[in-house]
């Protein structure tokens, strides 16, 4: 018996122009590598660019991001993609870092970001433990990246510093207090989990934006 | 709610699975990737790869593995062993760990911590301390305990925190390999102590024995080795025993 989803997905995976690419931008502050193989378990060849007549042209895009966040902003504005990005026109889909940086600031080394969404990146308080890492449920699931998700899922985290519940939120966690753990403003999308380090879930959430 | 986690440990020799591992259905059971993916599917949390090859080709060896093992599984691990710069830990991060543990080299350069932290984030940065008591102290030790140091254990988990670490890896020599239960009293102080995840490790030999360390212990995750590899505990009934417990798990 043929499997056609195997076949449409192979097909996907060597398009023959950059219509259709699913591009991650490699600015020097992502957990690339990972990313670019969870995709690929999904048949998926990701290409990384950091160049912006690429990434303009791409079917999708994902913008990783782990580390510090004046310093991964320094280093996307080196590349001029600081301007790029918010222009995108296909489903963009930021990741941890990524995500933050996406929003209005961050207080992070005082970092102003991309202005996507419309809140302000702080820190937990020293209440809990910080950073906090492992996995946790999100709840109150909006958007079609999360379709099919079940309510309460749980996804993993690393991260210290947090978006607060706004008008753009799609998904909320809770740790110290109820955070947006997702975002979604037109064809932009925000995870502060790792969909890629997520189990099955994550990958479901990843052929969600695929299928966008 | 932040679950707790629980992290197979695999010891790693020239790319290899080093402890006889027991899984049936394993075609090739000294493949860490092949047992890495087999513990990816029963509920694993994380994995901990900790490399104790001595050859020198070993950080290439390391490298290649940490490459396959992301490419393979959908959960994150951290890598540990032998990782003295921010050259090893650059690699190994490229290639696709998600964080690395330094050990007796933070010890010899507590700097380091703080140049990782500075790189790549404390995220990233997992410290692993061995201790045991030797006259009622906490004593870290180095190299695999054989090498007893002057550094009591609350004091360098307080510094490495305070240098950016984002996690401590907590080994007590007393506890590991006995199969008597966790050193709870240590890492419920060291959490009273410190604000940054504490991974309890050594000791695992019951159920209950998670059960303790989660609720007695404080501890955010526990690291077992053997009695995972050899079915003495499986994770799935594990999970559930610590659910019933009312002890936050993914299940």
């Amino acid at each position: 018996m043929i499997d056609n989803t195997k076949i449409d997905k192979e097909a996907e995976s060597t398009p023959p122009s950059g219509a259709g690419r699913l591009v991650i931008i490699n600015y020097g502050a992502g957990n690339i590598q990972s990313i670019k193989f969870a995709f690929k378990r999904l048949g998926i060849d990701a290409v990384l660019s950091d160049d912006a007549e690429e990434i303009k042209a791409a079917g999708k895009v994902i913008f990783p991001g782990v580390g510090e966040a004046s310093s991964a902003m320094a280093k996307l504005k080196a590349t001029g993609l600081d301007k790029i990005i918010p222009t995108l026109k296909q489903p963009v889909l930021g990741i941890c870092l990524g995500m933050q940086l996406m929003c209005n600031h961050s207080t992070e080394g005082d970092t102003t970001g991309l202005g996507i969404f419309n809140v302000d990146v702080v820190k937990f308080s020293k209440e809990v433990k910080v950073p906090q890492i492992g996995w946790n449920e999100i709840t109150d699931l909006q958007s079609e990246l999360l379709t099919s998700i079940p309510e309460n899922s749980h996804m993993y985290l690393v991260h210290s510093f947090y978006a607060p519940k706004c008008a753009e939120m799609i998904a909320t966690t809770h740790y110290e207090l109820d955070y947006a753990s997702a975002l979604q403003k037109k064809n932009f999308y925000g995870v502060q989990f790792h969909p890629e380090k997520s189990g099955v879930v994550g990958e479901q959430i990843l052929k969600n934006f695929l299928s966008l | 709610m932040l679950t707790k986690r629980i992290i197979p440990c695999l010891d790693i020799k020239n790319g290899r699975t080093v402890k006889g591992v027991n899984f049936v259905a394993l075609r090739d059971a000294g493949d860490p990737v092949e047992l890495a993916a087999k513990y990816a599917e029963t509920g694993a949390d994380e994995l901990v790869f900790l490399d104790i090859s001595a050859t020198e080709e070993r950080r290439k060896t390391l490298a290649d593995l940490v490459l396959r093992v992301a490419e393979k599984i959908n959960i994150p691990f951290t890598v540990g062993g032998g990782i003295s710069s921010v050259e090893d830990v650059d690699i190994l991060l490229q290639n696709g760990a998600d964080k690395v543990s330094i050990n007796s080299s933070a010890v010899k350069n507590p700097q380091l911590i703080n140049e990782l932290a500075a790189k790549f984030g404390s995220q990233c940065v997992v410290v692993a301390i061995d201790a045991k008591q030797i006259n009622g102290k906490w004593t870290v030790h180095l190299v695999g305990g054989k090498v007893s140091t002057e550094l009591d254990l609350f004091e360098w988990a307080q510094e490495v925190e305070q240098r950016g670490a984002g996690e401590i890896l907590f080994t007590s020599m007393d506890h590991d390999g006995t199969k008597n239960g966790f050193a709870d009293e240590a890492l419920a102080k060291l959490s009273e102590l410190l604000n940054i995840p504490i991974i309890a490790s050594g000791g695992a030999g019951t159920m209950q024995h998670f059960t303790d360390t989660f609720i007695n212990g404080k501890a955010d995750a526990a690291l077992a080795a053997s009695v995972f590899h050899f079915h003495e505990i499986d994770i799935p009934e594990l999970k559930l025993e610590l659910k019933n417990k009312n002890i936050p798990v993914r299940i």
